[in-house]
């Protein structure tokens, strides 16, 4: 049975390649290890032929899955990406309310005129308003109406309150309508010099406060990102290295039979990848819903008081696409950072092992 | 193939379990490793398998200084030689057919190439019908058996066996001691660690014998 087809063990002889080995012995031998080793191939070939095999075992896995604490790890990531997810999602609110409100700002101009002796307040109201219309870009100008005057000091002041009476300080507000238009020195040195007692407030100051403020929380944020990032890349290196010592065995034996450091390493890999993509699609999951929650919460009005604060402040509270994308972001980067912490892990881990 | 000269090995502080060693593996020779228990057989293969550096004296392996070989060098030699545990060091979370296939799947080979070798090898060594199970159910005689096919698979130039039939009955002894001649005869050095006599007898080769951490070759 074995004699049947010397032509074909001969030329699958030949395939067989590998190491050297000396030539022209090998098909003889009687009773050769080769003819034995051969022996149950025809029939299995000539059934299959071209065919798929039917019982193609799955190769399992060479580090087992359950020796790598996966769990634990997987909390770990999901918990580091929902949090990163978290900052980038508050980086982007920041960011959006920031754009917005130098955006508003510029739009608006607010000219004060304060009362000098002997200077009929109105009149120099009404030259205001009509010098401030001359400007190229401006919109609407309007001066506070007595009524508003008086509500705006209210508080200060008191109810019945009669403005010709006192030195009060008149506002109008000039709506800019193309900012891109209005030369704003010239416009304040103008007004300035004409009308005694004005001054032009064009909300610099606190526009400078605020941006800064917000690029103070997104530089933050930033670092909150990255000391988040580098704890689950923490996490990672000792689940790795605690993963290789409770597979000495394996990676010794893998050693043994002729294993690169790099294959070894993606053996460990795989499960580190698969691992951060699922911690980090967890943690992502959660970090978006948590976002559609904040701007469901954040926008109910008169419902939770943090919220009316936090709406005068930002306007509406809502995750921009940016944040959405940015919370993708993190978790493809949570899962390259963990394989690759992994990898990295494992060949220092291997480097250090004699 | 392999050479030593003057080889000494002691663990760590202790006292040297190998002195003085000079002998040679030759291409496509047979040769049995014997002596008794803590004479330091499996020592020796570690130092031939390279995964244990003498304390002094050179080792050259296919003509390289072993201690001048990198890390990275080392996989490279190791698949050139093939060994048998005493202790089998089988995958126990791989099936018998994994652990025989590991060497194959190591050196990046596609699983169709190999496959039918494996399954061929194991049916040889009589595993034809064990070979979706795991080490851990596999008796004694079995595991061994499954380590021998390991070592054998890739065809290596050298293979080292350490106890190769400690756990096997005689005619399946014979059988195994049969494959290792084969293989012999195919073109690979074989040495053969044991103290099983039967086994001794059965052939006519060189028997390197360790006594007192120094060999006496028995031509
Ligand atoms: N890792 C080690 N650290 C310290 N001493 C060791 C180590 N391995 C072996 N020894 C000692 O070296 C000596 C030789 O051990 P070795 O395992 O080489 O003997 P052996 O000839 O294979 O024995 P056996 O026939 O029982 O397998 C023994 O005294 C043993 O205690
Ligand atoms: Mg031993």
């Amino acid at each position: 049975m074995e004699r049947r087809e010397p032509a074909l063990t001969r030329h699958e002889q030949a395939q067989r390649g590998g190491g050297p080995r000396p030539s022209g012995k090998a098909p003889k031998g009687p009773g050769g290890i080769r003819r034995s080793f051969k022996a149950p191939k025809k029939p299995v070939k000539k059934t299959q032929a071209g065919k798929r095999r039917i019982q193609k075992p799955r190769q399992a896995p060479i580090v087992p899955p359950q020796a790598v604490a996966g769990r634990a790890l997987m909390l770990v990531v999901a918990i580091m990406s929902f949090l990163a997810c978290l900052t980038v999602g508050f980086v982007t609110v920041v960011n959006d309310a920031a754009t917005d409100w130098s955006n508003e700002l510029v739009r608006e101009i607010t000219i004060q005129i304060r009362p000098v002796d002997g200077i009929d307040m109105l009149q120099q109201i009404d030259r205001t308003v009509a010098l401030a219309q001359e400007f190229q870009g401006v919109g609407h100008v309007r001066a506070l109406s007595d009524q508003e005057t008086q509500e705006l000091l209210q508080p200060w002041l008191g109810g019945d309150l009669n403005l010709d009476d006192l030195p009060v300080p008149r506002l109008i507000l000039v709506k800019i309508a193309q900012p891109e238009l209005l030369d704003l020195t010239e416009m304040k040195a103008t007004i300035e010099d004409d009308i005694r007692g004005a001054s032009l407030d064009d909300h610099r100051l606190w526009t400078q406060q605020l941006s800064s403020m917000a690029n103070g929380a997104v530089v933050i944020g930033f670092g909150i990102l990255i000391l988040v990032l580098a704890s689950m890349i923490l996490s990672v290196v000792f689940a790795t290295r605690a993963a290789m010592s409770g597979n000495k065995e394996v990676v010794e034996v893998l050693h043994f039979v002729g294993a690169e450091d790099s294959f070894i390493a993606s053996q460990f890999q795989r499960h580190f990848l698969v691992l951060g993509l699922k911690g980090g699609l967890v943690g992502g999951a959660i970090g978006c819903l948590s976002f559609m929650l904040i701007e469901f919460l954040g926008n109910t009005p008169n419902e939770f008081g943090a919220a009316g604060q936090a709406q005068a402040l930002l306007g509406t509270i809502s995750v921009s696409w940016l944040g959405y994308v940015g919370a993708g972001l993190v978790v493809v980067l949570v899962a390259v950072l963990t394989a690759l912490t992994s990898r990295i892990a494992v060949h220092s881990h291997l480097a250090g092992m004699d | 193939m392999i050479r030593f000269e003057n080889v000494g090995l002691r663990y760590g502080m202790g006292p040297e379990i190998l002195k003085d060693l000079t002998f040679s593996i030759e291409p496509q020779s047979f040769q049995f490793l014997t002596g008794p228990s803590g004479a330091g057989k499996t020592s020796l293969l570690r130092l031939l398998f390279l995964s244990l550096r003498p304390t002094r004296g050179l080792i050259s392996a296919f003509g390289t200084d072993t201690s001048r070989v990198t890390k990275s060098q080392l996989p490279a030699l190791r698949r050139r030689i093939g060994v048998v545990f005493q202790d089998f060091r089988l995958l126990d979370h791989l099936t018998t057919y994994e652990n025989v296939a590991l060497p194959h799947r190591v050196a990046g080979k596609m699983e169709a190439d190999y496959r039918s070798d494996v399954i061929d090898l194991l049916k040889w060594v009589g595993l034809g019908d064990r070979m979706h199970v795991m080490p851990p159910v596999l008796s004694g005689g079995e595991k061994q058996r499954a380590a021998i096919a390991r070592a054998l698979i890739t065809r290596p130039e050298v293979l080292l066996a350490d106890e190769p039939t400690g756990n096997v009955d005689a005619p399946l002894a014979r059988r195994l001691l049969r494959l290792f001649i084969e293989l012999n005869r195919l073109g690979t050095s074989v040495l053969i660690a044991t103290h099983d006599l039967h086994l001794l007898e059965q052939v006519n080769a060189r028997h390197l014998v360790l006594h007192d951490g120094r060999m006496i070759v028995d031509e």
